[in-house]
């Protein structure tokens, strides 16, 4: 080798290496969405994280990578399918979701940063799935997806997609504030015979290896999740319950207004964090 | 035949004798410290088998929570916990014990599971299925294994 093709060969090098090393700190997706992966808590956090962290900075750079660009990402032929399915058709009414709400990258782009949220006419919180449904029976005559199913997951994480970048700001007062408060009680419960809360792995032991599993801070802003794992996308109420499950309790379902009340809950720690689902993770 | 009846004689005995000996989870004493001075079965615990105990992921599965470098043979030690080197050294078999059958005794609040406690769950399951215990749960470990990572522990000196 020459000395000038060895230097070429280490300024090549350094350049490759540049983007890997700064995607530590830094998520851009796609080169122009700019996510915030490190937030000042939120006041109602009361102290309990000095920072708050999306799980995007707890993974491995190789899964990291994955998520900064559509083309590489897994979930995005789902993302097109949700996509599909909103401007499709369906049900005894022969409307699609475009006909009452138009172009989903205008009408949903603020839905995944302020989900669950209270819904004034059912007078209760709901969360994304729980309105996607309740339009699909009420106002299209649709069949339910039903919760975390793999339609109900497309569709969710297509809405999710058109909000990325949002900053996270999910209302814990108001009408909201009882089921918040219920969700808050679930989050520092411990289950199960190992007596574990969310608390005992996401907020005393983040950053800590437990065997093999890195804990993160178990925030929600990057759901729906593709997991290299099971190779497909993961609905938030299903790692609540896999996560309670593995305590050695009974878990409650998905779609539980107890699930529904820790979703709330879990979604305001990521306030001040970005919308980044689908995200990808091991 | 003859055999076979006095091996099974000689079996009865011995669970027998095992029985009488066994300290109930509802029976422990815990010291002042959280410590457990009287051995949970009488019989004295076996090291290797307590060793099988903490790396097995279907038994203790303590190294998903504890390194030690005596065990460093096996794939990926948790950091929950501190690491376990030298306890035999500077914590005595009672504190041990009492660790084990249920460490919040000694370290309230702690995030370490009890492994000899049978009662005052919330929403306890039947094992990792995620349905509701069916019946009186079993601790998560036997009176016998207690003692046997205990003498396992015993010999972690630096
Ligand atoms: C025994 C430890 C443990 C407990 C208790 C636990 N989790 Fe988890 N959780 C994990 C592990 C391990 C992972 C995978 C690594 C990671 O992302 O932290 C995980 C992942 C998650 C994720 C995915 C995060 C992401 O970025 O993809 C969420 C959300 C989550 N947990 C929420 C919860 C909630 C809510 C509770 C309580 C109901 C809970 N966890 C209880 C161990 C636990
Ligand atoms: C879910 C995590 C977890 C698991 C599983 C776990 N431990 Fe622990 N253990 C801890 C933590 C955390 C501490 C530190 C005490 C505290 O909570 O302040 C501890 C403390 C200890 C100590 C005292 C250490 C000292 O320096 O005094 C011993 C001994 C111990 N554990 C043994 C075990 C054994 C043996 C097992 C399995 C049968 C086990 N642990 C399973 C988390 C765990």
């Amino acid at each position: 080798m020459t000395l000038t093709t060895f230097k070429t060969a280490v300024c090549g090098l350094a350049l490759l290496a540049a983007p890997l090393a700064a995607s530590a700190e830094d998520l851009v997706v796609n080169g122009e969405i700019e996510m915030i992966t490190e937030a000042e808590p939120a006041a109602h956090l009361d102290g309990a994280l000095p920072t708050v962290r999306s799980g995007w900075t707890f993974r491995s750079s190789e899964t990291q990578q994955l998520q900064m660009d559509d083309f590489e990402n897994p979930a995005m032929i789902d993302v097109d399918n949700g996509m599909a399915a909103w401007n499709a058709a369906e049900g005894a009414e022969g409307k699609s979701c475009a006909d009452c709400h138009g172009a989903m990258d205008e009408s949903m782009e603020m839905v995944r940063a302020t989900y669950p949220k209270w819904n004034e006419e059912a007078g209760e919180v709901r969360n994304i799935q729980m309105q996607i449904d309740d339009c699909r029976v009420n106002q299209m005559g649709a069949e339910p997806y039903g919760v975390d199913s793999r339609p109900m997951l497309a569709m969710e994480a297509a809405i999710s997609s058109v909000g990325r970048g949002q900053v996270v700001d999910v209302a814990v007062d108001g009408p909201a504030a009882e089921t918040w408060e219920m969700g808050k009680e679930l989050y520092y419960t411990r289950f199960g015979q190992l007596e574990l809360s969310c608390a005992s792995c996401h907020e005393l032991n983040y950053d800590n290896y437990i065997r093999a599993d890195h804990l993160s801070q178990g925030q929600i802003n990057g759901f729906p999740t593709y997991r290299l794992k099971n190779a497909r996308l993961n609905g938030t109420h299903s790692r609540f319950r896999g996560c309670i499950r593995d305590t050695r309790a009974e878990t409650f379902s998905v779609g539980s207004p107890e699930f529904v009340a820790l979703e709330l809950y879990v979604a305001s720690r990521g306030n001040g964090l970005t919308v980044e689902g689908p995200a990808v993770r091991n | 035949m003859k055999r076979t009846i006095a091996l099974a004689a000689g079996m009865a005995m011995g669970a027998g004798m095992a029985l009488a000996d066994m300290v109930a989870p509802a029976d422990v004493t815990f010291g002042d410290y959280g410590d457990v001075e009287q051995s949970l079965t009488g019989v004295p615990g076996d090291p290797e088998a307590g060793r099988e105990v903490m790396v097995s992921k279907s038994i203790g599965n303590c190294v998903s929570c504890h390194a030690a470098e005596d065990y460093a043979d096996v794939p990926f030690h948790g950091e929950v916990g501190p690491a376990l080197d030298g306890i035999g050294e500077y914590r005595t078999e009672a504190e041990l014990r009492g660790i084990l059958v249920n460490a919040k005794m000694t370290f309230p609040e702690s995030v370490m599971p009890a492994f000899y406690k049978v009662e005052g769950f919330t929403r306890p399951g039947n094992a990792y299925t995620g349905k509701a215990a069916e019946g009186p749960l079993d601790p998560l470990l036997t009176a016998q294994q207690i003692e046997d990572v205990v003498a396992y522990l015993m010999t972690l000196t630096d």
